[in-house]
């Protein structure tokens, strides 16, 4: 059974695995001036997220985790499509991907 | 409609024409208008004067305020005192308008000048003819707004708007007095009707504190519009203004108001015999202090301004000793001959040129023959030489004083010697004589036109019959005027029937006051006549003038004194205000230190926002990790 093979993993691996893949997808965001790779690390930070509900959800036998992944996917889905085509149509204006000279929202 | 409400709404009418049509109706309509206005009261106004049955009439015209139990109605009230001034505001007030198309012929002006007139007879009437003090006070200050825009007509000359202002600041000095005093009989008496008034201060006995602080009040009211010490610098200054001013407002009209109002509330006076006794002795040192100013003026007007000061002690001198039908009596000669003296003065200034001064007139007798016979008789009239109207009314006063202090008489005979000598030494200098003037002047000298000749000899015939209305029983009259006026002192009777007992003095007594102020007077204008006539001597140029006369000439230098106690120190005080409340306090810690700060404060946050979208995700990020240390600081930190 899953849960069984799951739980042959103590809870604080999953944990500290969730924490690390999450601080890279930050640390991604924050460093990285490609849009593309700024939104792959959003997708990190969200399967970091999925992860640690999966592994609560088996532990504390409740379904409801897995329900969210599932709504969690859903959502990344809806929006990569609509932040792929934002990042397009800003290719085709500017030309550029780099987040640096997206700065008009200064005074 | 009552006929009587025609008599103030015709000038105002007239305003309204003239004010709104100004520039646009021809000078000869405005003229006609204006005059005829005022001419059409007067003739409402003897109608009404003939047909009084001797009952006051008390004519609503509309309920004004009505709080509670406050009730104020504007209304008007018809009876003997309020006649008599209603005569001489719209009679005189005729006189005046038809001189005025005269002088005032050659001035662009001319509309605006009529339709002020006007205003100024209107609000004239609603002073003296109100039944309440409110009503009365609406006209008070009405015609100081008027005295105030024809004091300053000639606006293009700063001094004149000076003039002007300073008259409307020490009238409102003693506005704030008057209206005090209105509110203090509010207080006491829960109504401003005279009608109700009088009758229930006839109630409470002589000496009343209430009424002592009423009275009080109203006459700094009348100190400032009848030119009191100490609010009387502005009178003399007042001349600014167009001659034909000077003679209606402040010779025969606006400035007897005060006594007008005295004699209407004299039942309240009589109730307050410690203010009598101020009025007295204010009055007659107003009268003495402002006579010997009149010694050395070389003005035409100044003198005669210094002159009307000196008149109006004489009559709250009457007022003082309790004779206010002899001080109100005095009111009417004084409007007769003093509007004559000042009309005589615009004729001359008119015939001169514009010139003023009267070291440069003289020997004017033969060009200006009407000019120089009417002002004789107005001279005569104010000098007190029997049996012109000045000696009738004066005398009177002069009786009552006597009976009150034979010192205030004697000081009050010495004023009017003063009188007669600085009158005459200015009849002798500016008629007598040679001409002192430049050539064109000599060439341009003419009499005046018929409009303005008119009036003068009116005002003459006045001056020198005026008298006739109330001689005495001592030189077998039946003093008429009186007798006439006494429904008005009612109350006043009743409260103080000592103070309206018959005279005691006996004829002897009487006569032999007569023959001292006579004779004084005579002495001055003898006096006069050999300085000025006989040794032709003219007054001396203001540099060469020194000692004693130097003092009197500058007026005491009280101008220069109020000057450095009250301007000077108000001065120095907002300046302190301005730079360190305001500009220090309010602007720089205050206000505008708050705003500063403020835009200091976003200034500095203004650099955050850069607008660089990794900077702002940067800031949400710590954020969140903050806020989540927070939260978990038990599990972080431990306890």
């Amino acid at each position: 059974m899953i849960p069984e093979v799951v739980q042959t993993i103590p809870l604080q691996y999953y944990i500290y695995l969730a924490t690390a893949l999450f601080v890279i997808g930050i640390v991604g965001v924050l460093t990285r001036r490609n849009a593309i790779i700024i939104f792959m690390s959003v997708e990190l930070m969200l399967n970091a997220v999925n992860l640690l509900l999966i592994a609560f959800s088996v532990y504390r036998s409740d379904p409801n985790g897995q329900v969210f992944v599932f709504f969690i996917m859903a959502v990344a889905a809806a929006e990569v499509a609509i932040g792929l085509a934002l990042i397009v149509m800003i290719y085709r204006n500017v030309r550029s991907l780099d987040i640096g000279l997206l700065n008009k929202l200064k005074w | 409609m009552n006929l009587a409400l025609l008599i103030p709404l015709l000038p105002f009418i007239g305003f309204l024409i003239n004010g709104l049509g100004f520039r646009r109706i021809p000078k000869s309509l405005v003229g006609i208008i204006g005059t005829g206005a005022v001419v059409a009261s007067f003739a409402l106004v003897l109608s009404l004067f003939l047909n009084f049955s001797g009952e006051a009439q008390h004519i609503p015209v509309y309920d004004w305020i009505t709080v509670g139990s406050l009730n104020i109605s504007f209304s008007f009230q018809i009876d003997q005192l309020s006649l008599i001034m209603m005569l001489i505001i719209t009679g005189i007030g005729s006189l005046i308008h038809l001189y005025s198309i005269g002088y005032m012929h050659h001035d662009e002006g001319f509309g605006k000048f009529f339709a002020f007139l006007n205003l100024f007879v209107f609000f004239m009437l609603l002073l003296v003819m109100g039944s309440n003090y409110l009503v009365m006070f609406i006209g008070w200050e009405g015609v100081g707004l008027c005295s105030y825009l024809l004091i300053g007509f000639w606006n293009q000359n700063p001094s004149y708007g000076y003039a002007a202002r300073k008259a409307f600041v020490m009238n409102r000095i003693g506005d704030l007095g008057f209206l005090i005093g209105i509110f203090l009989i509010l207080n006491q008496f829960e109504s401003l009707e005279f009608a109700s008034v009088f009758p229930a201060a006839a109630q409470l006995s002589v000496g009343d504190q209430g009424i002592f602080w009423i009275t009080l009040c109203l006459f700094i009211g009348a100190m400032g519009k009848s030119a009191q010490i100490p609010l009387y610098t502005w009178l003399p200054d007042a001349m600014a203004g167009p001659t034909p001013v000077s003679a209606l407002i402040h010779a025969a009209t606006m400035v007897t108001a005060g006594i007008y109002m005295i004699v209407r509330s004299n039942v309240l006076y009589t109730l307050a015999p410690d203010t009598l006794h101020l009025v007295a002795w204010i009055a007659l040192i107003t009268a003495l202090l402002a006579a010997s100013i009149g010694l050395f003026q070389n003005d035409i007007k100044k003198v005669l301004a210094y002159s009307t000061v000196s008149q109006l002690g004489y009559m709250f001198l009457g007022l003082g000793v309790g004779a206010y039908t002899s001080g109100f009596f005095h009111v009417m000669t004084h409007a007769f001959f003093k509007a004559l003296l000042f009309l005589g003065a615009g004729s001359v200034i008119h015939a001169m040129s514009n010139e003023q001064d009267i070291r440069y007139m003289g020997g004017l007798r033969k060009k200006l023959p009407v000019t120089f016979l009417t002002f004789l008789l107005g001279t005569i009239a104010i000098s007190g030489i029997p049996p012109f109207a000045g000696f009738f009314s004066k005398d009177e006063i002069l009786a009552h004083v006597f009976e009150h202090s034979p010192l205030m008489w004697g000081l009050a005979v010495i004023g009017s010697m003063m009188t007669a000598f600085y009158m005459f030494r200015l009849l002798f200098l500016t008629f007598f004589g040679e001409f002192r003037g430049t050539h064109e002047q000599e060439h341009h000298l003419h009499e005046s036109p018929f409009s303005m000749t008119l009036p003068l000899i009116v005002l003459a015939i006045l001056s020198v019959l005026g008298g006739f209305l109330n001689v005495p029983a001592v030189l077998g009259g039946s003093a008429k005027l009186s007798a006439y006026l006494d429904p008005i002192f009612a109350y006043s009777k009743q409260v103080n029937p000592e103070a309206f007992a018959e005279t005691h003095l006996d004829h002897s007594t009487e006569f032999m006051l007569m023959g001292v102020s006579v004779a004084g007077a005579v002495l001055a204008i003898i006096f006069a006549f050999v300085l000025y006539v006989s040794r032709k001597s003219v007054p001396a140029p203001d540099a060469e003038i020194t000692g004693l006369p130097k003092l009197v000439y500058h007026k005491y230098y009280i101008d220069e004194l109020y000057d450095s106690l009250f301007i000077k120190p108000i001065q120095a005080l907002s300046r302190v205000f301005y730079n360190v409340t305001d500009r220090l306090l309010i602007d720089r810690f205050g206000v505008e230190g708050l705003g500063n700060f403020v835009r200091g404060l976003s200034n500095e946050f203004r650099l955050l926002q850069t607008g660089t979208t990794s900077f702002y995700v940067f800031i949400m990020v710590m954020g969140i990790a903050a806020i989540l240390m927070y939260s978990l600081r038990t599990l972080i930190f431990g306890n």
